[in-house]
């Protein structure tokens, strides 16, 4: 397959599957069928585009034929496509799970649509390589996210729509606001083009201005303190496969955008952003995890988690080695599958359980006891302990600030894992451990009534629990691709000269001398 | 030129600040508004105030000296349209808030965080 083709077929299929969907309102099983295969063909198209990266080159293409940097580019490294496959595994995931309790009523509040209308612009974010571009994806992104949270239409959901739509409208005007300034430095908008550019701006102060302006936008869509407080208002009112796909994408894409941006576009201030991203990513984790431990909703306590988790992420940009960026990656790859993981089994506790409230539930460990099992996956790995996904990719992150003399931050890190460990333990000795209320006992009865529905819901479960195992006992494919997709990005050589022709070239960061290797 | 478009872009952005920090729905609105325009036209003086002259080369011609920069007006234009749609969705999801909680005061809407958590 050309170029062309290979990266546009993972934007291609969420549009026209979205078109479908919506023509097929009226047709609820045929509209099903479509949405599954959507998703599925998404999961494939990227997967080809993974395989067509693995090797180191970076894919682009210019879309209208206009040479760049006057088009609108789209570029595809071992990151953005490792994210876009990551986002197709999700698509499928949720996919089949929300066809489970409830589907009737988000069918009617058009979720297919809605839901496919929200990967599409989590692919186009991940694969574009325009920044007036990527304000565009990211407002496709939020008006179907707005959607989708309030599409029960309850008091909850209106209140948190309320909040979420406010301060995220707020934010990508922000974005916007960062992008005509920095036009107006450049005349560029290609982020190739911009990160041979900004170097050569004879006013480095307003470079670093745009920077911490660039840092606010995506930090609050990444849900970085202090511009947290949207995400633990809303996330917790909207459906179960709703907020296993926001949990899993929505701030990853912000994570996404603040990893592309200071190693690309901003590449040459990450000298004096990098202190500053340091602090904020302790603060991210600390004032999460404390949030966490806090509340007694299942939903609410993995709400907070994953601001915490975020803070890891950004752990990875505060130290800058090619260990500790490889660490991020890692950490985002995993983090994805584990938090979805753990808010579809969120729903499913409640199913079973009979509330997503801890103290008005118990005994699931037999009631379901499958369930039980599953949740001791996710929940472990996302406090990191060993041989789970979760432990390798903090094991980098906390390695690599080790060796570059961030004890503080290694420090923070290795506390929050703990606190972590603490509200998972909450849930298992809550939800699963203790003697049965009355409520979960007769939720439980219903829940041994479900036949195939209850397969659609663990089946997805499994699934991702699966690869949380494997990427844990298997790990050094991943953390072998994880350095070479780092140095990929620090290196910016092979994403420039792909994009602009071998005559442009960018200096290599500072930083980027292969000194980190396989732990 | 730049000076009077840089002074209305900072009234733009102080009214619309204004607006957004004030305990009304509506007026948070009117503020989001404000703030999309402020920004387009940040994004205007950005490409340069050079020249009114439309940037359309004449048959025969490869290309003007002097013409107006069409890629802010191509921004611009994405903009409007995208601002547009998220205001219309975010003022029919503040009336329907509006009618469900009974008030416009976003202080006073706690469904989803109530004010008295229960304490564990």
């Amino acid at each position: 397959m050309t170029p062309h083709l290979l990266l546009t077929l993972p934007v291609a299929i969420p549009l026209a599957t979205l078109a479908l969907c919506a023509l097929l309102q009226h047709r609820p099983a045929l509209q099903r069928a479509i949405s599954l295969l959507g998703s599925a063909g998404l999961l494939i198209a990227s997967g080809l585009l993974l395989r067509a990266v693995l090797d180191g080159t970076v894919l682009a293409t210019q879309f209208g034929r206009w040479a760049a940097p006057f088009g609108i580019s789209f570029v595809a490294d071992r990151f953005a496509a490792a994210m876009v496959v990551i986002t197709g595994l999700m698509a499928v995931a949720v996919s089949v799970y929300a066809l489970t309790s409830g589907a009737k009523e988000r069918e009617r509040a058009w979720f297919h649509p809605l839901y496919h209308g929200l990967l599409l612009g989590v692919t186009g974010a991940f694969l574009t390589g325009d920044i007036f571009n990527l304000y565009v994806w990211f407002e496709i992104m939020l008006i179907a996210s707005f959607g989708l949270l309030v599409q029960g239409g309850t008091r909850a959901q209106l209140d948190a729509g309320v909040k979420y739509v406010v301060l995220n409208l707020l934010v990508t005007t922000l974005f916007l606001l960062g992008v005509g300034l920095l036009y107006g430095l450049t005349g560029t908008l290609n982020m190739a083009d911009l990160s041979v550019a900004l170097p050569l701006v004879p006013n480095q102060g307003l470079v670093g201005t745009l920077a911490l302006l660039f840092l606010l936008a995506f930090g609050a869509k990444a849900a970085v303190f202090p511009l947290f407080f949207w995400l633990p208002a809303a996330y917790h009112t909207a459906s179960a496969p709703v907020v296993a796909i926001f949990a899993a994408l929505l701030t990853k894409v912000g994570v996404y955008a603040i990893l592309r941006c200071f190693t690309l576009v901003f590449g040459g201030t990450l000298d004096f952003i990098g202190p500053i991203v340091g602090v904020l990513a302790a603060l991210t984790m600390v004032t999460g995890v404390l949030g966490a431990a806090a509340h007694y909703d299942v939903r609410r306590i993995l709400s907070f988690h994953i601001i915490s988790q975020i803070g890891y992420m950004l752990v990875g940009l505060a130290v800058a080695t090619p260990l500790a960026i490889a660490g991020a990656l890692l950490y985002v790859l995993h983090h994805i599958v584990v938090k979805a993981n753990l808010f579809l089994i969120a729903g499913a506790i409640r199913l079973a359980g009979g509330s997503y409230e801890l103290k008005r539930i118990g005994g699931l460990h037999r009631s379901a006891p499958l369930l039980a099992l599953l949740f001791v996956v996710p929940a472990l790995s996302l406090a990191g302990l060993p041989p789970l996904s979760g432990f390798w990719a903090k094991f980098l992150v906390i390695r690599s600030s080790l060796e570059a003399g961030h004890v503080a931050l290694a420090a923070v890190a290795l506390v929050v894992g703990a606190l972590t460990l603490y509200s998972m333990l909450k849930i298992w000795n809550e939800a699963f451990w203790k003697a049965p209320t009355e409520l979960s006992l007769r939720a439980a009865s219903e829940w041994r009534a479900r036949g195939a529905a209850r397969a659609a819901l663990l089946l997805p479960i499994a699934a991702l629990a699966g690869i949380t195992l494997t990427i844990g006992l298997w790990t050094e494919p991943f953390v072998d691709f994880s350095i070479l997709a780092a140095e990929q990005m620090l290196g910016r050589e092979a994403y420039v000269q792909a994009v602009l022709g071998a005559s442009a070239s960018a200096a290599p960061l500072p930083m980027s001398l292969p000194e980190g290797g396989a732990p | 030129m730049e000076t009077l478009y840089a002074l209305s872009f900072g009234a733009l952005l102080a009214a619309a600040l204004y607006l957004l920090m004030s305990r009304q729905l509506l007026r948070m609105v009117l503020g989001l508004l404000l703030l999309g325009n402020a920004v387009n036209l940040a994004i205007f003086v950005a490409g340069r105030l050079s020249s009114i002259t439309p940037p359309l080369v004449p048959e025969g011609a490869l290309g003007m000296a002097t013409s107006a920069n069409p890629l802010p007006q191509a921004l611009i234009l994405t903009a409007i349209v995208i601002s547009f749609s998220l205001v219309a969705y975010t003022v029919v999801l503040f009336e329907r808030a509006h009618r469900a909680l009974g008030t416009l005061d976003p202080d006073a809407m706690r469904e989803a965080e109530p004010r008295a958590e229960a304490a564990p």
